[in-house]
C-alpha cells in the first residue's frame, strides 16, 4: 500500500469539497491538501442543481428575513445560531464566485439578479439560467487549479477513515483505474460526500450520491443527525425522477390536476392570483407542495401516466423567449426526454426524492465529534436545513459550510503531529482486506441488483411523503433482511481495472446502513414535522416531546439505537408554520406579539 | 428479473469489450435488451450491467446531459447516452463503443488525464482586469458582456468534441476544442486581463492553427457551445498576436 502525507484530507469534490480545498489552501499554502473523489471533480453532483444559490442583496431584504424564512421553513428544527451565521455570510460567498468567474445572470445595469425561490419572503436567489449548480461546480473546480498545494486524488474510491489514539488520521482509497490503494495519511478529514438519495426508487439523484460519507463516520460512531427528515421535490421527471427546477414556479409557473385547476389553493396555500406571491401557492416550501400531490391522487384529482400519477406544471403562460432565457435545460429535457415543448404544452411532474436533510452531526465549525473530522454539505447536519430545506439554501451552504471546514481542518491540522505511519498502515491494510473480500470470495449468491431495488422500493413504500408505523416497521425490517443477504453478495468481476460491479457492491453496504438510520429515525419520531408527515395519529407537530433532533448511532449488525438531542433557539420561537394568505396575516399577528414586551423565545425551548 | 416493465420490445446492444487483464484486444459483445420508447441507451446499459452482465464498466451519474460522464462511440458517432434514446435505433440494433481518439482504460471507459492536463495548462480561472475586494461586491457585467462568452462557459468536458475532432485524432498533442473554447471563455470575459498568459498555448505548435476548420466538433456538442466558433475566433487573435510580435519583436505572448 502507498503512503501520502497530507495536512488535510478532503473525501468528495463537488461545491463543498473543492470550496474546503480551496479554503484550506489560502489559509496556510504550506499545507498539502488531498482532494478526493471517487469521479472526476466536475461530474459531481453539484452539477445537476439548477435554480439558485441564496444570498441577500435587495434593498428591501434583510437578513432577518432570510433567518426567519429558512427557521419556519425547516419546521423549528434547525440550529438558529448556525442559520444566523449562515444567512450572515452567503451573500459574500456569491459575491466571491463572482469574483471567480461564476456567470451570474445579470440585470441591465450588470449587477447580479436575483430570482423568487419557495418559501422565501424576497426575491434572493442568485442564478446563472437554470444551470447554477452546474456553473458553481466549474468554477469551483478550475478556481481550484489556481492551488498548487492541492494535490487531486481524481477517480478514487474512499474505503474507510482511519481512526488511532481517538481521532481521526486520515483515509483509504483505492485508485479505481489500478485497484492500487493508498493510505493519505492526514491530521485532519473533511467529509463533503453528498446526500443519500439513491436508496430510494425515484429520485433526482446521480448514481454517484450513495451516501458514502455518511456511512464512513457512522461506523466510527458519529452520530447521523435529522435523518428521517428526507426532501420529495414537488416537480420531477415521471419515471427517471429527473428534476425540473422550482426556478420554474419562480419564474411564474403553475401546478394543475387533471381538471387544470392550480389545486394547491386547497391546501392553505392560495390564493391563486395571476403572478407569482412569495411563499404561496406555487412558491410554498417543498414539503407542502409534495403532500399537496399526494392528497390530490388520493382524491383522484391526478392524471395517470406510465410511470404513476402526474400533475402538469404549466409553462405555456411564460412564452418561448422567456422560457429559452431563463430555462433553457429545463425546455431541453422537456424536449429530449418527454418529448414536449413547454411553450406549448404542460409538462407531466410527479414528486421525487431530492434531498438528504440530516447528516453527519457537526456543530456550528463543522467539526464532528470525533476530533479531526469534520463534514461540510448535503453528507453533514450542520443544522441549517431542519425538517425541511428551502430550495436555494443548499448551493449557499456548499460555500458558506465548505470554507467553514476548510479553514476548521487547516487550523486543527496544524495542532497535532502526524502519527506513526506503522500502526495507522496495520489498520488501513485491515480495510483494504475487508473490501477485496468481496471480490475473492465468490461464494455469493445475491445480486447487487436484487438488493438495491428490493431496498429503493422498501424505502418508497415505508418512509415516503407520508408514513405510518406499520409500513416504516416493515422497511426496518427489510432493510435487516437485506443487511443479511448482502453478507452474501455476490460480484461476478474479479478483474482490477476499472472494477464497477466491485464499487457497486461496497456502495450498497453504505445505502443499506444509511436507510437504516433514516428508516429507525422515522419510525421513531411520532410526530408530523417539515418532511416527516405521519397518518397514524401523530398528524401534528408535537414540540413538548419532539422540538429536538434525532441521532442515529451505528450498533454493528444490529439496527441502530435512536437518541437525541437539544435544538439550538435563539430568536425564533416555534410558531405556526403558515404560507399564502394565512401565513401574511400570521406573520402580521406575530408582528403585533413581538412589539409587546414579554418572555424570549428561549422559554419555548424543549 | 427484469427491472422493466416488458414490453416486448428487444433491442441488440453490441457493445465494444475491452478488459485489459484477459483481453488480447477489443471485441464485439452483444446483448438483447427489453425496452420502452422513453429508455435510453444508457438505461439500455444499465439494464445489462444489473441483470445479464455485471463485468460491462461504463462510467455514468447524472442521467440528465449535465455532468458530461457518459460520453461515447453510438452507432459511429460521438454521443451522451443518457440522451441517445433506443426508440431511435429502428433496425433494433445499436452499437455502443468508447470515445473514439482516446486510449481505453476499459469497455466504454477511455483515458481523460490528457484533457485535464491540457485543462490546467491553460489557466482555467480569471486573472483579474483590476482588483476588487469582496467589500466592493460584485463586478458589473452587463448582459451583453456575459453574452459574449457565456455559451464558451456551457462545456460539460463530455468530450465527445475530442472524438469528433479528426485533427486530435491525428495530433493528440493538439490542445482541441473544447479547451480552445474554455480558453476563450475566460479570454472574452470582461473581468479578465489574462488572455496573453493564455497565448502562449492558443498560439503555440500545439494550438489552434491545427484546426483544420472541420467543423464536426460543434455539430455533435450537446451544450451547444460551439467550440469551433471559438477555435476560429483565437485563430484570427493568435494571427494578430503573431503580426505584433514580427513587426515589434513584442507579443502579447510573454
Amino acid at each position: 500500500m502507498d503512503v501520502w502525507k497530507a495536512d488535510v484530507a478532503i473525501v468528495g469534490a463537488g461545491g463543498a469539497g473543492l470550496r474546503a480545498a480551496i479554503a484550506a489552501a489560502e489559509s496556510d499554502p504550506s499545507l498539502k491538501i488531498a482532494l478526493v473523489s471517487k469521479v472526476y471533480p466536475m461530474r459531481s453532483h453539484t452539477v445537476a442543481a439548477e435554480g439558485g444559490s441564496a444570498g441577500v442583496v435587495q434593498a428591501h431584504d434583510s437578513l432577518e428575513h432570510h433567518f426567519h424564512d429558512t427557521v419556519a421553513g425547516g419546521d423549528w428544527l434547525c440550529e438558529q445560531d448556525v442559520v444566523e451565521d449562515f444567512v450572515a455570510r452567503s451573500t459574500e460567498e456569491m459575491v466571491q464566485l463572482e469574483h471567480w468567474g461564476c456567470p451570474w445572470s445579470r440585470k441591465a445595469d450588470g449587477h447580479i439578479n436575483v430570482r423568487a425561490f419557495g418559501g422565501m419572503k424576497i426575491e434572493r436567489t442568485w442564478f446563472a439560467a437554470d444551470k447554477t449548480g452546474f456553473h458553481m461546480l466549474h468554477t469551483l473546480f478550475q478556481t481550484s487549479i489556481k492551488y498548487p498545494s492541492i494535490r487531486r486524488f481524481d477517480e478514487h474510491f474512499c474505503l474507510d477513515l482511519v481512526v488511532e489514539d481517538g481521532r481521526v488520521q486520515g483515509v483509504v482509497v483505492v485508485d479505481i483505474a489500478s485497484r492500487r490503494f493508498t493510505l493519505i495519511q492526514a491530521n485532519a478529514v473533511i467529509l463533503a460526500t453528498g446526500g443519500a438519495g439513491r436508496v430510494f426508487r425515484e429520485n433526482t439523484n446521480g448514481g454517484i450520491v450513495t451516501g458514502d460519507g455518511m456511512a464512513l463516520a457512522y461506523r466510527h460512531g458519529v452520530p447521523l443527525r435529522d435523518m428521517e427528515f428526507v426532501q420529495y421535490h414537488p416537480t420531477c421527471m415521471p419515471g427517471t425522477g429527473l428534476l425540473f427546477t422550482e426556478a420554474c414556479r419562480g419564474e411564474g409557473g403553475f401546478l394543475l390536476n387533471r381538471d387544470g385547476y392550480r389545486y394547491l389553493q386547497d391546501y392553505g396555500l392560495g390564493p391563486a392570483e395571476p403572478t407569482p406571491r412569495n411563499k404561496a401557492m406555487e412558491l410554498g416550501p417543498r414539503d407542502r407542495l409534495s403532500q399537496a400531490f399526494w392528497y390530490e391522487q388520493q382524491k383522484g384529482r391526478t392524471i395517470d401516466g406510465p410511470h404513476g400519477a402526474v400533475v402538469h406544471l404549466d409553462l405555456r403562460h411564460l412564452g418561448e423567449a422567456k422560457l429559452r432565457e431563463r430555462l433553457p435545460q429545463i425546455y431541453e429535457l422537456a424536449e429530449e426526454f418527454l418529448g414536449v415543448d413547454p411553450a406549448k404544452t404542460p409538462i407531466p411532474v410527479r414528486p421525487a426524492v431530492h434531498y438528504t436533510m440530516g447528516g453527519i452531526l457537526v456543530d456550528g465549525r463543522c467539526a464532528a465529534p470525533l476530533p479531526g473530522l469534520y463534514a461540510a454539505g448535503e453528507c453533514s447536519s450542520v443544522g441549517i436545513h431542519g425538517a425541511n430545506r428551502l430550495g436555494s439554501n443548499s448551493l449557499a451552504e456548499l460555500c458558506v459550510f465548505g470554507k467553514t471546514a476548510g479553514v476548521e481542518a487547516a487550523a486543527f491540522a496544524k495542532s497535532v503531529a502526524h502519527g506513526r505511519a506503522d500502526v495507522l498502515l496495520k489498520q488501513a491494510g485491515a480495510s483494504q482486506q475487508r473490501a477485496l473480500a468481496l471480490v475473492t470470495d465468490t461464494s455469493g449468491t445475491e445480486r447487487i441488483a436484487t438488493l438495491r431495488k428490493e431496498m429503493a422500493q422498501s424505502m418508497e413504500d415505508g418512509c415516503g411523503i407520508y408514513r405510518q408505523a406499520d409500513t416504516m416497521q416493515a422497511t426496518c425490517d427489510k432493510l435487516a433482511e437485506l443487511r443479511e443477504r448482502y453478507r452474501r453478495v455476490r460480484v461476478e468481476d474479479t478483474s482490477s481495472v476499472w472494477n464497477t460491479e466491485w464499487l457497486l457492491a461496497i456502495e450498497l453496504g453504505y445505502q443499506l446502513e444509511v436507510a437504516q438510520a433514516m428508516a429507525w429515525s422515522a419510525l421513531e419520531r411520532r410526530e408530523s414535522r417539515g418532511a416527516h408527515q405521519r397518518l397514524d395519529g401523530y398528524g401534528e407537530r408535537d414540540d413538548v416531546n419532539f422540538l429536538r433532533h434525532s441521532l442515529a448511532y451505528h450498533a454493528g449488525a444490529d439496527a441502530p439505537r435512536i437518541g437525541y438531542g437539544d435544538v439550538k433557539i435563539t430568536r425564533s420561537a416555534p410558531g405556526t408554520r403558515a404560507y399564502g394568505a394565512a401565513g401574511e396575516q400570521a406573520e402580521k399577528a406575530e408582528q403585533e406579539r413581538a412589539a409587546q414586551p414579554g418572555p424570549a423565545g428561549e422559554a419555548h425551548r424543549g | 428479473m427484469a427491472d422493466t416493465s416488458d414490453t416486448g420490445k428487444r433491442m441488440r446492444i453490441e457493445v465494444l469489450r475491452y478488459r485489459p487483464e484477459q483481453d488480447a484486444e477489443p471485441f464485439l459483445q452483444g446483448y438483447d435488451v427489453p425496452y420502452s420508447d422513453d429508455m435510453s441507451v444508457l438505461q439500455g446499459l444499465q439494464y445489462i450491467k444489473d441483470w445479464l452482465d455485471g463485468t460491462l464498466s461504463f462510467r455514468w451519474s447524472c442521467r440528465m446531459a449535465i455532468c458530461g460522464s457518459c460520453g461515447m462511440m453510438i452507432d459511429g458517432e460521438p454521443r451522451l447516452a443518457c440522451k441517445t434514446f433506443l426508440r431511435d435505433f429502428p433496425a433494433g440494433s445499436v452499437r455502443v463503443e468508447a470515445l473514439a481518439h482516446f486510449p481505453i482504460e476499459r469497455d466504454l471507459v477511455i483515458r481523460m488525464d490528457d484533457f485535464l492536463a491540457k485543462l490546467e495548462s491553460i489557466k482555467p480561472y480569471i486573472i483579474p482586469k483590476e482588483a476588487r475586494s469582496l467589500a466592493q461586491g460584485e463586478y458589473l457585467q452587463t448582459p451583453a458582456e456575459l453574452d459574449v462568452y457565456e455559451q464558451f462557459s456551457s462545456c460539460i468536458n463530455c468530450l465527445l468534441c475530442y472524438a469528433a475532432c479528426p485533427q486530435y485524432g491525428l495530433n493528440p498533442d493538439f490542445v482541441g476544442p473544447g479547451i480552445m473554447a474554455l480558453l476563450h471563455r475566460y479570454n472574452a470575459d470582461s473581468r479578465d486581463g489574462g488572455a496573453s498568459a493564455r497565448m502562449e498555448v492558443a498560439g503555440s505548435e500545439a494550438g489552434v492553427f491545427n484546426c483544420t476548420a472541420v467543423g464536426y466538433c460543434s455539430e455533435v456538442c450537446p451544450k451547444h457551445v460551439d467550440p469551433a466558433n471559438a477555435v476560429n475566433q483565437n485563430k484570427t487573435r493568435a494571427a494578430g498576436d503573431y503580426f505584433l510580435r514580427l513587426v515589434t519583436g513584442k507579443g502579447g505572448a510573454k
